[in-house]
C-alpha cells in the first residue's frame, strides 16, 4: 500500500492515465431519479471539482464514487478496476487507497486526534505503537496541527476539525482524495488556507483529488477539471477546466453560475 | 382629505375597468397588518365576465409598503397567469418589482408539495404496514450481520478496540448498579407488601419470603433490570450511534474498510450480554433484601427465619432460568439500541426519535421474550 507516494510529476495534456472513469451513471433514491447519463473522466493528478447548485446531487455523486451508495445504472471504474461490479473484499481493498474528508470532518468523537489518525495505520499496516504515533504526529503537522495530538475533536475549532479530518484522510498516503464541501462553515481565510493545503497535498502526495464544492473562489483556485451538474435537466451540462468553461462556455446556466449570476440570462437561478 | 390623513390611511385598492384593461389603484400604507385588503376579492373580480386582458397598476397614492404588498401582488399575479391575463408591472415601485422577480426566479420544485396533505386512513394503514415489514427485514438483516460479526469475534478476527469494550462494560455494569439496586429494592418491598396483606390473614406471613424470592429470581429481577437498562443503556446506544451517523463518523469507518458493526456494535452487544446476568443476580439479591426488610419490620419475622425460608424455596433451575432470561434480554436491548442508532436519519431530531424507538422496541421485545420464556418453562416444567 506504500507505492502511492511516489507518483511522477504531472505533465499537461491528456497523456495522463485515466484515474476515475464514470460511465452512464444514473443516481436514484428509490424511484426518484436524481441524475442520469453522467459521463466523465478524471486523470491522475487532477483536482476535479463536482459543482452545481444546492441540492442537485453533488454529495450524492461523491457517495457513489466512494461506494456508500449503489448506482441505479452505469459503472464507475478506477483505472481498469470496475468498482461497481467488484466484490465487497475487492472494494474494501480499493477503499484503503482512498482518503475521504467528510463535510463535518467526521472525526471519531471518542478518540483523540492522534488516535483518529492512527486508527487506520494500526488496522492496515504492520507498524508498532511507537511508529504509529510518529506517523500520526507527522500527518497532523502536515495540516498545521502540531501539538494537538491529545486533543479530542470537541476541544478544537471547526476549521481545525476539518484539517484533522484531512490528516486522517491522508493517513495511508492515498492515491485519491475525496473532499465533501471542504470550505463549508469556514471563514474565507481558513477556506483559502485549506485550498492552498489541497494544492500542496496534490503536488507532494501526487494524489488525484475530487472535490465537491460550490464555492467559486475555491473552484477557480484549485480545479483543473470539473463536472457541472444541473438539477433541472437532471444531468451534467458541462465538463472540463472551469477556467475554460468561464471563457468559452455558451450555456447560460453554466455562465450564470460561474459569474455568480452577473450574467442574468440563465433558466436556473442559483447564487452559488 | 389632507395629505397627512392620506399618509396614515391603511392600504386600499380600487378597481378601474375599461373594456379590456383592469387598472389597480393602490393607495395608503401597505404595511403588514390585519386590515390589508385580501386578494380573493380581486381574484373574484378578475374572473367576472368579460375577462380583462390586461392588468395595470397605478401606485401614485401609495405612501408605504412592505412584504404585505408583495404577497398580495404575488397572489394577484398567480390568478392572472391562470386566466391568461397579461400583467403590466410598469406602474409598480422598482423595489416591489425586484422582490416579485426574486420570489419567482426559482420555479417551484415539482413534487415538493406532496406529503403536505393528509393521506386517507386506508393509505396510512397500508404505509404503516409496509414500513413495518421493511423494519422487520432491516432487523433480520442487522441480526444476520451481527451474527457474522460475532462469529468473527469468536474466531478472533473481529476488529475492535479493547478500550471501547471496557468502556461499554463500565457503562452497562458498574455505572448501572445504583439505579438497579434502588429499583430492585423497591420491587422487593412492593412484592412483600402485596403478599403480606393476604398471607397474614391466614397466619402464613412466612410465605412472603417464598413469594418475594421466587418472584424476584424467576421473573421480576431480570424484567426490572431489563427495563431499566433499555431506558438507560439502550437509549444511550441509539443516541450515540445515531449521532455518529449524523456526523458521518459511521461512513468514515465504512469507507476506511473497517466494519462499523464490529467496531461499534460488537463491543456494546458483548458488554450488555456479559453484564446483564450479573446485574440480574444482583437485583435478585437486593430484591430479596427488600422483602426481608418488610418481613422483619412489619411482619415480626426474624431475619434468619426469613432467609432460611427464602433459600429453601430455590431450585437450581430457578437460578439458571433467571440468568438465561437476563442474558437474552441484554442481547435484545443492545440489538434494538444499535439497530435504531444505525437506522437513524440525518438530523438531530432523528437522533431523538432513534432513542425513543430503541426504548420502545427493546421493552416490547423484552416483554414478548418474557412471555415466550414463561410458556417454554411451563412446557419444560422448570
Amino acid at each position: 500500500m506504500a507505492d502511492s507516494t511516489a507518483a511522477p510529476a504531472v505533465s499537461g495534456g491528456d497523456q495522463r492515465e485515466a484515474h476515475i472513469v464514470v460511465r452512464n451513471l444514473t443516481m436514484a433514491y428509490g424511484d426518484f431519479v436524481l441524475m442520469r447519463n453522467l459521463n466523465f473522466t478524471v486523470r491522475r493528478g487532477d483536482i476535479f471539482v463536482i459543482m452545481g447548485g444546492s441540492g442537485c446531487g453533488k454529495s450524492t455523486l461523491l457517495r457513489h464514487l466512494i461506494g456508500l451508495k449503489e448506482p441505479a445504472t452505469g459503472e464507475i471504474f478506477y483505472r481498469d478496476f470496475n468498482f461497481t461490479a467488484a466484490s465487497v473484499e475487492e472494494r474494501e481493498a480499493m477503499l484503503r487507497r482512498f482518503g475521504i474528508l467528510y463535510q463535518s470532518g467526521a472525526l471519531w468523537s471518542s478518540m483523540t486526534l492522534a488516535e483518529n489518525v492512527g486508527l487506520p495505520l494500526g488496522e492496515f499496516t504492520d507498524l508498532n505503537e511507537e511508529q504509529i504515533k510518529k506517523i500520526a504526529s507527522l500527518k497532523l503537522a502536515l495540516v498545521g496541527l502540531k501539538g494537538f495530538e491529545d486533543f479530542y475533536p470537541s476541544e478544537i475549532s471547526g476549521g481545525m476539525q476539518k484539517r484533522a479530518g484531512l490528516a486522517r484522510a491522508i493517513a495511508l498516503d492515498p492515491e485519491i482524495l475525496f473532499f465533501d464541501e471542504p470550505s463549508a462553515g469556514l471563514d474565507p481565510i481558513s477556506s483559502r488556507l485549506l485550498d492552498e493545503l489541497i494544492l500542496e497535498l496534490r503536488d507532494s502526495l501526487g494524489a488525484t483529488i475530487v472535490v465537491v464544492t460550490h464555492e467559486l473562489p475555491s473552484i477557480f483556485t484549485i480545479a483543473n477539471n470539473s463536472v457541472f451538474l444541473d438539477a433541472e435537466s437532471r444531468t451534467q451540462i458541462a465538463t472540463g477546466d472551469p477556467h475554460e468553461m468561464l471563457a468559452h462556455s455558451t450555456d447560460p446556466r453554466v455562465r450564470k453560475f460561474l459569474t455568480r449570476g452577473a450574467e442574468k440570462d440563465g433558466a436556473q437561478n442559483d447564487h452559488g | 382629505m389632507n395629505a397627512t390623513q392620506l399618509q396614515s390611511q391603511p392600504g386600499k385598492v380600487l378597481l378601474d375597468r375599461s373594456d379590456t384593461t383592469l387598472m389597480l389603484r393602490l393607495s395608503g400604507r401597505w404595511h403588514l397588518s390585519r386590515d390589508l385588503p385580501s386578494a380573493s376579492q380581486l381574484v373574484a373580480e378578475l374572473a367576472r365576465q368579460p375577462v380583462p386582458r390586461r392588468l395595470r397598476f397605478d401606485t401614485s397614492g401609495l405612501s408605504g409598503w412592505d412584504s404585505g404588498l408583495v404577497s398580495f401582488l404575488l397572489e394577484v399575479e398567480t390568478a392572472c397567469r391562470e386566466r391568461g391575463i397579461q400583467e403590466d408591472r410598469e406602474g409598480l415601485p422598482a423595489g416591489v418589482r425586484r422582490l416579485i422577480e426574486l420570489a419567482q426566479a426559482v420555479p417551484e420544485k415539482e413534487g415538493a408539495r406532496t406529503g403536505a396533505g393528509r393521506a386517507p386512513l386506508l393509505e396510512r394503514v397500508g404505509d404503516w404496514v409496509m414500513a413495518y415489514s421493511v423494519g422487520m427485514e432491516d432487523f433480520l438483516a442487522f441480526f444476520g450481520e451481527l451474527s457474522v460479526a460475532l462469529n468473527r469475534f469468536v474466531r478472533r478476527k473481529a476488529r475492535y478496540r479493547t478500550i471501547d469494550l471496557a468502556e461499554a462494560v463500565q457503562q452497562c455494569g458498574p455505572e448501572a448498579v445504583g439505579i438497579v439496586s434502588l429499583i430492585a429494592f423497591l420491587v422487593g418491598v412492593i412484592l412483600a407488601f402485596m403478599g403480606a396483606v393476604q398471607l397474614s390473614q391466614f397466619g402464613a406471613s412466612i410465605y412472603v419470603a417464598d413469594l418475594v424470592g421466587i418472584g424476584m429470581v424467576r421473573d421480576m429481577g431480570a424484567m426490572m433490570t431489563a427495563i431499566i437498562m433499555s431506558g438507560r443503556t439502550g437509549a444511550a446506544f441509539a443516541a450515540k450511534l445515531g449521532t455518529m451517523k449524523v456526523t458521518q463518523e459511521i461512513d468514515a469507518f465504512t469507507t476506511m474498510g473497517i466494519s462499523p458493526l464490529e467496531f461499534l456494535v460488537l463491543p456494546r452487544v458483548l458488554a450488555l450480554i456479559m453484564m446483564m446476568p450479573l446485574l440480574c443476580l444482583f437485583a435478585d439479591l437486593v430484591g430479596i433484601l427488600g422483602g426481608a426488610f418488610v418481613g422483619v419490620s412489619m411482619l415480626d419475622l426474624s431475619l434468619s427465619a426469613y432467609m432460611r425460608e427464602t433459600i429453601s424455596t430455590f431450585t437450581f433451575a430457578n437460578f439458571i432460568g433467571g440468568l438465561v432470561k437476563g442474558t437474552t434480554y441484554g442481547g435484545l436491548i443492545a440489538l434494538a439500541g444499535c439497530l435504531r442508532g444505525f437506522q437513524c436519519g440525518n438530523s438531530s431530531s432523528a437522533v431523538g426519535d432513534a432513542a425513543t424507538q430503541a426504548v420502545v422496541m427493546s421493552i416490547v421485545m423484552v416483554v414478548a421474550a418474557c412471555g415466550a420464556f414463561a410458556v417454554a418453562f411451563n412446557i419444560l416444567r422448570i
